[in-house]
């Protein structure tokens, strides 16, 4: 057989004729009304227009510290505070009204993330195991968030008989306070953070502590002993996985010297680097214990859908457990945006910062973590309960230790070397990695965490399984 | 201070302190008094706020609430077969008495004593500014064998709850069946 | 605009101690009327959090200060009691653990072999 290769026969069962036949997004878009394509072809021209709008006002440098800067919120509101102090309001109406602004701004990203991110997930995850998500409800399954919200606020709430009242609708709150107010202190712009305290990272630290007790609280109240040990695993987990964390982002703070997350973002700003270029291993400490702190996989053993029904929250219905669904895409959205923030630049892109609003840099940024996340999510396996706390006392912790002893050094002859900076920091990213891949090596060696097997050449599914197996079996 | 945000913040905050630590005493369940604990520390970390008090404010939420919480909530889980209820022993009435006398004491003490205290402008003077770095440089600088000393006290409490909750190890057998004669009678109950 | 008589309610010293003597005599309370030995820990951790108000509201408003004294002192101090309290509660719940072991029970009334 020297020609061309075999077109595969035509698949089987109407559900893979449906998945060959399905649209490409090439016909899907050529294929919309006219109607359409005329008003989307006008709002591109708009947004272009805009853009150059933009662009040519902050070259002719006649939008800085404008109200209208829409660069910036940050100025618009300081504009509404000066109008309303001269129109003779109260000082402190005013600041009720500018801290009610912002919280609403917040709020606003939150819900707004919770109405679609389960839309996104599912899909992006049905596309890494390569079938459909939800597409049903709604054009491409876009109404699928709300459809959930509605069933699960039309279940019966079950209370179990033994339960414990006052201990019973305590943690679906109180999960849900560190999801939100984690979002306080991330600076959208460089006047835009909301809560622009000198101790943020302690802040951002503590309050995903708090989380910890509700997740133990629902476990405990729900008279259940499966959920209780659920509860024990997660609680264990969470207290385990919050020192790596606190160990990348000492890290941090020694390289940048301050505790403020405006001021650290403002630093990657002003030597044009990533802290995802110079300390690589906080990057990646803080990103695997976050994935833990959030229960997620490949470290959601608390709530493993698979093996325990739902771990802590196995005797919540109705919204309650809507509330914990929706607290684990808030937190992801929340880990997604304080990664950007401390190692991804937060809102700055090398200056591009000028010409493109911070907030969108920074959601682009926050979108590419969560991508990451359900990436993971949709290709490793989960770890078991002991490999997850080994990893993290045994190989985390003390390379964390390590890492910020090194960058400790590295931040003192930062501080009195004269040295441009570039070369500095490049020194200091080519020991960093150095160090980082050596380290890993040599304890991954010692920890006994060698494959057992090599890696291969990456083998195509369709030799060993997926849609042409099924259609062979079938047709036999 | 008269700053109104700080007045309401200061009443409210006390109020939930000290409303919250009155339940730790009335409450009927352990893990209730727990609850009422942890809402009585973040109630002392918002006085702390009120105080300018930032970091240690953040570092309270994180010892205490945070971690300290989740010790006792954890003691609770290891002695499963203990009795949860918050009861009080036979000390009952001496212990309030002491309690409202140290109370009145220094409820006393604080209203009439002339406290050589800024007020007005002078309190809007001297907040603190920048708390994280000069705190780091007093523990660093003037008061650093107290710090090291603090962190050795540390490692000692880490290696004696270690020790301390350590299951016993049978060495050998002849030494296992001495042991477990006269250590039937002792030591009963394995988790 | 602004409300009359509201610019006079400030908030001292004294309103701060007062505060932390009752949390104090509310935790003595607690430390020494509780049956179970998890709920005198708690009646600790109250009195030693009231002493760290006390500690904080002096270092903010006192004006007594010696010149070369730094008034933040008083929050290194705080750092100590605060890590101080976190060992000892370890400890403390270390040892519950443990009478758990051998006696079956925290309940400190029964923990009585060495009384007269």
């Amino acid at each position: 057989m020297t020609d061309q290769p075999m077109r595969p026969p035509r698949p089987a069962t109407p559900m893979l004729r449906q998945i060959q036949d399905r649209p490409g997004l090439k016909e899907m878009a050529l294929g919309v009304p006219f109607g359409l394509k005329v008003i989307g072809g006008i709002l591109g021209l708009g947004v272009l227009a805009v853009m150059a709008l933009v662009g040519y006002l902050v070259v002719d440098g006649r939008l800085d510290g404008q109200w209208y800067d829409i660069r910036d919120l940050g100025f618009a509101v300081d504009g509404l505070r000066t109008w309303l102090g001269d129109q003779g309001v109260d000082h402190r109406i005013t600041w009720i009204i500018t801290g009610a602004l912002g919280a609403l701004g917040i709020m606003s990203v939150l819900g707004g993330w919770l109405l679609i991110g389960s839309w996104v997930e599912r899909r992006v995850l049905a596309k890494f195991q390569i079938r459909m998500g939800p597409n049903r409800t709604g054009p491409f399954g876009l109404l699928q968030p709300i459809a959930d919200a509605i069933k699960l606020m039309t279940k019966e709430v079950v209370i179990p008989r033994g339960a414990d009242r006052f201990l019973y609708f305590i943690p679906p709150v109180l999960i849900f306070i560190p999801a939100m107010l984690g979002w306080a202190p991330i600076p959208w712009a460089p006047n835009m953070a909301y809560l622009d305290i000198n101790v943020g990272v302690l802040y951002v630290i503590a309050i995903s502590s708090i989380g910890v007790l509700g997740v133990f609280l629902a476990g405990w109240s729900s008279n259940n002993h499966y959920s209780l040990l659920g509860a024990m695993r997660t609680v264990a987990m969470m207290i385990s996985y919050e020192i790596p964390i606190s160990l990348a982002l000492l890290s941090v703070v020694l390289l940048t010297q301050t505790m403020s997350l405006s001021e650290i973002v403002a630093w990657q700003g002003h030597y044009h680097v990533w802290m995802i270029m110079l300390i690589p291993f906080a990057a990646f400490a803080f990103l695997f214990a976050s994935t833990a702190e959030i229960n997620r996989t490949p470290n959601d053993i608390g709530e493993a859908e698979s093996e325990i029904v739902a771990g802590f929250y196995t005797e919540y219905s109705g919204m309650k457990a809507g509330l914990f669904m929706g607290v684990e895409l808030g937190h992801a959205i929340l880990v997604g945006a304080l990664m950007a923030t401390f190692f991804l630049g937060g809102y700055t892109l090398f200056g591009l910062e000028e010409w493109v609003p911070g907030y969108l840099i920074l959601a682009s940024k926050i979108g590419a973590v969560y991508f990451l996340f359900v990436w993971l999510r949709g290709t490793l396996p989960r770890f078991r309960l002991d490999q997850l706390m080994g990893y993290a006392w045994k190989f985390l912790i003390p390379l964390g230790i390590l890492q910020a002893f090194i960058v400790a050094i590295e931040a003192s002859v930062f501080a009195r070397v004269d040295a441009p900076a570039l070369i500095t920091l490049g020194a200091f990213a080519v020991v960093n990695i150095a160090v980082t891949v050596v380290l890993i090596r040599f304890w991954a060696d010692r920890l006994g965490y060698a494959p057992s097997q090599h890696a291969t050449k990456p083998v195509l599914t369709d030799a060993l399984g997926g849609l042409k197996a099924a259609e062979r079996i079938r047709s036999t | 201070m008269d700053s109104t945000g700080i007045v309401i913040g200061f009443w409210a905050l006390s109020a939930i302190t000290v409303v919250s630590s009155v339940l730790v005493l009335l409450a009927r369940n352990l893990m209730h008094a727990l609850v009422f604990l942890v809402i009585a520390f973040l109630g002392m970390a918002g006085l702390f706020i009120t105080l300018s008090a930032d970091f240690i404010a953040v570092a309270q939420i994180l010892i205490y609430a945070g971690s300290i919480s989740v010790l006792m909530v954890f003691a609770v889980m290891l002695t499963p077969l203990a009795s949860r209820d918050n009861g009080n022993s036979l000390y009952v009435l001496p212990g309030l008495l002491a309690g409202l006398g140290i109370a009145s004491l220094v409820g006393f003490v604080a209203v009439d004593t002339e406290w050589a205290e800024h007020r007005g402008a002078a309190l809007a003077q001297t907040d603190f500014g920048d708390t994280v770095r000069t705190v780091g440089q007093l523990l660093l600088g003037r008061y650093v064998l107290a710090f090291e000393i603090a962190s050795v006290l540390l490692l000692f409490a880490l290696l004696g709850a270690i020790v301390l909750v350590q299951e016993r190890r049978r060495q050998s057998a002849a030494e296992g069946s001495r042991e477990s004669a006269d250590g039937a009678a002792r030591d009963g109950s394995v988790l | 605009m602004t409300a009359p008589g509201l610019d006079e309610i400030t908030v001292t010293l004294a309103h701060y101690l007062v505060v932390s003597g009752l949390v104090f005599g509310i935790g003595t309370v607690i430390a020494l009327s509780k049956r179970n030995a998890i709920a005198v820990l708690m009646g600790v951790e109250l009195m030693l959090n009231a002493v760290n108000l006390t500690l904080i509201a002096f270092s903010r408003f006192s004006s007594a200060f010696a010149p070369g004294e730094e008034p933040l002192s008083g929050h290194a101090f705080v750092v100590f009691v605060l890590t101080v309290a976190a060992a000892e509660a370890a400890i403390a719940l270390a040892m519950a653990v443990l009478l758990y072991r051998r006696r079956e029970t925290v309940d400190l009334d029964r923990v009585n072999l060495m009384r007269w």
